[in-house]
């Protein structure tokens, strides 16, 4: 087995020199792609993360719709390429998972109701995966329906706190993930402070799942403020060109 | 609405998903959906529901989107691309989420299935200037070709834009509509779906009328867009 490395270092730091409440570098861009309705590129540090979003639009095959909501379908996936092993393309029992999990936050959001009978359908790419891989993906899907002119009752901003050598920190990635005693994500709908995805893997006191949530909020909130300026900057790009 | 509304929002401000656009006196705490004004109601909030650009009237608030899909209602003009035909009516894809059905009642009197062929008539990659008869989101929707200037397109040439376009190429009270048709001199006829239909006297017009179309519908959202269209057709024309 390999040795684990140092994860708070001397100084307080962490093994990359954030400081613990510190998120990674973040990149956002929306409508990156020509033929979907709505589209987003995430980058949370190394993680790099593609979502596109069609519809609402007629359900295929045609028994799976719905007579009072739209059906929404996410696919969450990871490229074969997004790892250091090659992954296998097949969706994994832990891809079946999050696609889950990523659409009953997303479903928490979205006016269904106002489309009936239709499909909303959600496919987020793992194309770089680094640790909050799912928190990345929620965020680009997020940004891919706002995009995709989808009326929503807030964004949500993921993010993930994690407990390493004892210490909270903010937006773990894969050493942290691996080595670390704890991985909390959560999905943030920050305008009507709401949790629209929570897990929790490894083991937190009570005490410490309040200071998690309340550090996870507040990187939430610096993640969400970062996608509002995106989409304003999507158009005050036309303008000024 | 309640009549003391708090604005916080500027007249023509982009705002997104979540953001807050007024305050009311009132609390209402189930989220209340308004599909016209593409806000939602939550506790004494008026929220924005989709990216678009904040619209005041009247001390009240709306938004009108910059993105999204066409989505039908009963009384709409659109024009619609046969893509089936059937024993008794044809199939057209009006860029909705639904399919459109046109019967062939509205078409051809005295219609019997046994005598008549449908695409004797109307055939697959006809497009059809119809009117929304009949929508309640439980069945596909119906159209009719029963008015004036409904029915089959025979001339001219039709482009798709943006949905969420149309507002702006047809202008305050049709002011950006009239603009490119009197200048132009050409016949345009915008959908609410999104199709554009344009009959031009020569070939050179009717470049110019889509090339003002396009511009309109790449700047929708700047101020004072009917003065640029006016200086790029004089320019155009001259």
């Amino acid at each position: 087995m390999i040795e684990k490395p140092v994860l708070i270092r001397d100084d307080g730091l962490r093994h990359d020199g954030r400081k613990p409440e510190d998120l990674r570098p973040i990149k956002m861009q929306v409508g990156i792609l020509k033929n979907a309705d709505g589209s987003a590129y995430v980058e949370y540090g190394k993680t790099k993360v593609v979502a596109a979003v069609y519809g609402p639009r007629e359900v295929h095959p045609r028994h799976l719709a719905l007579p009072d909501r739209a059906l929404i379908r996410c696919r969450y996936h990871m490229a074969p390429f997004s790892t250091s092993d090659r992954k296998s393309p097949a969706p994994s029992r832990r891809e079946i998972e999050l696609s889950k999990v990523i659409r009953e936050a997303l479903e928490a959001v979205i006016f269904s109701e106002l489309y009936p009978r239709t499909s909303i359908d959600i496919f987020i790419e793992v194309l770089q995966a680094d640790g909050g891989t799912r928190t990345t993906g929620l965020t680009a899907a997020s940004l891919a329906l706002a995009d995709a002119g989808i009326p929503m009752r807030d964004l949500i901003a993921g993010v993930a706190v994690g407990k390493v050598d004892g210490v909270l920190v903010l937006d773990i990635d894969e050493v942290e993930d691996e080595y670390g005693e704890a991985d909390m994500p959560i999905g943030y709908a920050a305008s009507i402070d709401e949790i629209m995805l929570l897990q929790l893997n490894g083991v937190l006191t009570p005490e410490e799942f309040r200071r998690a949530i309340e550090l996870a909020k507040e990187g939430a909130r610096r993640i969400y403020d970062q996608m509002k300026k995106t989409l304003h900057d999507k158009y005050l790009r036309i303008i000024e060109k | 609405m309640s009549s003391n509304l708090k604005i916080l929002v500027a007249d023509r401000q982009i705002v997104r998903p979540g953001d807050i656009l007024a305050i009311m006196e009132q609390k209402i705490m189930k989220p209340m959906y308004n599909p016209e004004k593409h806000v939602y109601i939550y506790e004494d909030k008026i929220v924005s529901a989709v990216l678009g650009l904040a619209s005041i009237t009247d001390n009240d608030v709306s938004v009108i989107p910059l993105e999204g899909r066409y989505f039908p209602k009963v009384g709409d003009t659109v024009i619609g691309l046969v893509v089936g035909v059937g024993i008794t009516n044809w199939i057209l894809d009006i860029r909705a989420p639904y399919k459109a059905v046109l019967n062939a009642g509205e078409v051809i009197e005295n219609f019997s299935p046994i005598t008549t062929n449908l695409r004797d008539y109307i055939d697959v990659g006809d497009y059809i200037v119809a009117k929304i008869a009949v929508f309640d989101r439980t069945r596909d929707l119906l159209l009719t070709v029963k008015g004036k200037g409904l029915g089959k397109i025979t001339e001219g040439i039709v482009i798709e834009i943006e949905p969420s376009r149309v507002p702006r190429v047809i202008g305050k009270k049709g002011s950006m509509l009239n603009l490119l048709t009197s200048k132009t001199g050409c016949n345009i006829l915008v959908a609410q779906n999104g199709v554009v239909w344009i009959r031009c006297k020569d070939e050179k017009s009717s470049e110019i009328a889509v090339k003002a179309i396009r511009l309109i519908e790449s700047r929708a959202h700047m101020r004072g867009l009917t003065e640029q269209v006016r200086m790029f057709l004089d320019k155009e024309l001259a």
